[in-house]
């Protein structure tokens, strides 16, 4: 699908800007970023000039002015080298700066999105508490109204941007006892934990932000994959919110989420298929390098049926994804499409990173060669924005509900 | 400053290129297409220049087919101001006729500066700028590596084998560019929208004749695999001999 009914022209050019940043930028650094763990503060940067930190928020906001598949074509594109800074403008964008776009005031929308959609600030979401993961009714975090403010208590776990973020929108119950209904969503600020590497590169943080008492990150998880994203508990003690910081109404703060992860979906899907379709590339060429028994094993048709399935199921991979970016974008109903996509893909990445794998034989085992990394980022797709399993009650639900209609 | 930047769409160089069914081109399918990197580099030279100097107006010249006008929107993209396509069915291979072709529009448009790439791989000629130049009676510099322009006067470095030189030239001049003159950018999500509405006129290209045409068209000559001899010290007589009987070359 280099062209396809999806893309317009502009689509190809900005799939052919963000491909060239990625080989040129990205590639180069993915490895040792993930090595290391490490943040990358210098491509974020670059990232936000180009524009990719705000791609579908109107101009007026900050933004690129972009549609859907436009940004679904750059997490997917960036996703090809580098999961972790395909997460990054995911999270950043969807998860941090897309409640504020769509439940925010106007107020709200002019004090925080541009700051977001720019790159001069990163954003996150604080949904997931201990014990509330899949079962994300049982937030436990409480929001208590004392005069013009709310006071929060309580702590979010597994939160990406949670330490380099300084805007999160984060979920407590306002109502105990009222279910989800009871579940209202707030906007919260506190500093950079990166603020030497953010001053000194005039990104990450800006000093007109509330740096509020009693709201702090914990320490980085030490993950398997996506190294290079930046994941941490949040905790709120005491934590003075003032009420112009509530996110909607009190009460909507669940159905909110659940809106806002219908979109995280689809760009869960796009990032997965990058990661399928990275590791597919390598070792489609790997295939033609490497010779056994006096041939390019791409000779066998061992191989060949391997490489034959694996486009198959990213061609089909493809045209979920896009499908689901394109209902959204024509504002029909997408939660089942974006459930089935996500479902899909990621499940599809982690079969293609593990072929990948066996295809490069022991070299492929390395981390001289990226597919290793890829197949540690697969994974968390399956589990992160809602579980394979969450995603099958999704689509269970959507389908039963439209045989009832 | 009036800038105008003629820009080449050539294909992906990391590619294994099959030759047509007709002999004499080079079989498109598969290909991908970009703009000539040494364009690519005059298009940022243009661009830093406009930066500095309020008013300027960056010009991208394109002579081609319809496909072309990608080449030209990716330069619009960047942050060039307005494109001109000189419509042709296809590029010619002969220098001369696109140079013609080229400067019946540049000297219509009053430029201060006319930029090229050295080269462009595809043909890999480098005459495309100096013949330009020489049509439209302006000084030309080729293959410049950095480029200063100051009170209607223009300073440039030329990369030499082992010497740099550096030249003076008036302005109007015609410059031909090199690598190592700069990074070019790549466009922002913002450029890319931008680039949809700016101004892009076609106008049909005055083609003489080609002098020079292309004949035929063949690959070099597979390499043989190579052979390994033997090991250690044991190995070097055998090796002087089949260097001497087989390769000839001692
Ligand atoms: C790297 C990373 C980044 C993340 N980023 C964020 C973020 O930015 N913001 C945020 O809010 N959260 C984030 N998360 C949290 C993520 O969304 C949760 O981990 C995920 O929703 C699963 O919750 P859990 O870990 O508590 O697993 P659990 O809910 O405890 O699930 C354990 C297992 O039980 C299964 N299970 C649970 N319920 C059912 C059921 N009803 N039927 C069948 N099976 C079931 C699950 O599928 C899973 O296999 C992130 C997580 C990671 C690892």
């Amino acid at each position: 699908m280099e062209d396809s009914l999806y893309f317009s022209e502009q689509h190809l050019a900005v799939r052919n800007m963000v491909r060239e940043f990625a080989r040129g930028e990205v590639a180069p650094v993915a490895a040792e970023l993930d090595a290391k763990a490490e943040f990358p503060w210098a491509n974020v940067k670059k990232m936000g000039e180009l524009g990719l930190l705000g791609i579908p928020w109107p101009e007026e906001l900050g933004g690129a002015g972009l549609d859907l598949l436009s940004y679904m074509i750059v997490i997917n594109e960036m996703a090809k080298i580098d999961a972790s800074h395909a997460i990054t403008i995911s999270a950043h964008t969807t998860l941090g700066t897309s409640p504020i776009v769509n439940f925010g005031t106007a107020a709200q929308k002019k004090r925080y999105v541009p700051l977001l959609a720019t790159g001069k600030v990163l954003g996150g979401f604080g949904l997931t508490e201990p014990s509330a993961g899949s079962d994300a009714a049982s937030t436990r975090s409480t929001a208590v109204r004392k005069g013009s403010h709310y006071v929060l208590n309580g702590s979010k776990i597994f939160i990406t941007h949670g330490g380099v973020g300084e805007i999160f929108i984060v979920t407590a119950v306002t109502e105990p006892g009222a279910g989800t209904k009871g579940i209202s969503s707030f906007i919260v600020t506190k500093e950079s934990s990166d603020l030497d590497k953010t001053k000194r590169l005039g990104i990450g943080h800006d000093d007109s932000l509330t740096s509020m008492r009693g709201f702090t990150s914990g320490k980085k998880e030490d993950k398997l994959g996506w190294r290079a994203s930046d994941t941490r508990s949040l905790v709120f003690e005491d934590v003075e919110v003032p009420a112009e910081n509530l996110l909607g109404e009190e009460g909507e703060g669940f159905n909110n989420f659940m809106r806002t992860l219908d979109s995280g979906r689809v760009g869960i899907a796009a990032l997965s298929l990058g990661i399928a379709e990275g590791a597919f590339e390598h070792s489609l060429r790997y295939s033609t390098l490497r010779k056994q028994f006096g041939q390019r094993i791409s000779s066998f048709q061992g191989i060949q049926f391997q490489l034959a399935d694996i486009a198959t199921e990213i061609e089909a991979g493809k045209h979920l994804m896009f499908h689901a970016a394109w209902m959204a974008q024509n504002k029909q109903p997408f939660s089942k499409q974006a459930a089935i996509a996500k479902l899909y893909c990621s499940e599809l990445a982690m079969r293609t990173t593990i072929k990948a794998i066996q295809i490069h034989g022991g070299y492929g085992y390395t981390k001289e060669y990226p597919v290793e990394r890829m197949f540690r980022d697969a994974k968390i797709c399956e589990i992160g924005e809602g579980t394979s399993e969450i995603q099958r009650l999704v689509i269970a639900r959507n389908l039963l509900k439209e045989l009832a209609d | 400053m009036k800038i105008a930047v003629c820009v080449k769409r050539v294909p992906d160089m990391d590619v294994r290129f099959r030759i047509g069914a007709d002999n004499i081109s080079v079989d498109q399918g598969g290909l991908k297409f970009d703009i000539n990197d040494f364009d690519a580099w005059a298009v940022e030279a243009a661009l830093q220049l406009k930066d500095k100097n309020a008013g300027s107006e960056v010009t991208v010249i394109s002579l081609g087919p319809d496909v072309v006008q990608e080449t030209i929107r990716k330069a619009l993209s960047m942050g060039a101001d307005r494109g001109i396509q000189i419509k042709a069915d296809k590029v010619p291979f002969d220098g001369l006729a696109i140079a013609k072709a080229l400067s019946a529009e540049l000297k219509t448009g009053g430029y201060d500066l006319i930029l090229f790439g050295k080269m462009s791989p595809d043909s890999s000629n480098g005459v495309v700028g100096p013949m330009a130049a020489e049509l439209l009676g302006l000084p030309c510099v080729t293959a410049i590596s950095s480029l200063e322009i100051a009170n209607g006067k223009g300073t440039a470095k030329r990369e030499l084998e082992g010497a740099q030189e550096i030249v003076e030239f008036p302005l109007p001049a015609v410059l031909t560019v090199d690598e190592g003159l700069n990074a070019a950018r790549l466009p922002s999500l913002k450029g890319i929208m931008a680039a949809k509405k700016k101004p892009l006129q076609i106008k049909p290209a005055l083609l003489a004749e080609p002098q020079i045409t292309v004949r035929k068209l063949e690959l070099p000559a597979e390499r043989k695999a190579g052979r390994i001899v033997g090991e250690g010290a044991a190995a070097v007589p055998e090796l002087v001999r089949l260097l001497q009987t087989e390769a000839k070359v001692l």
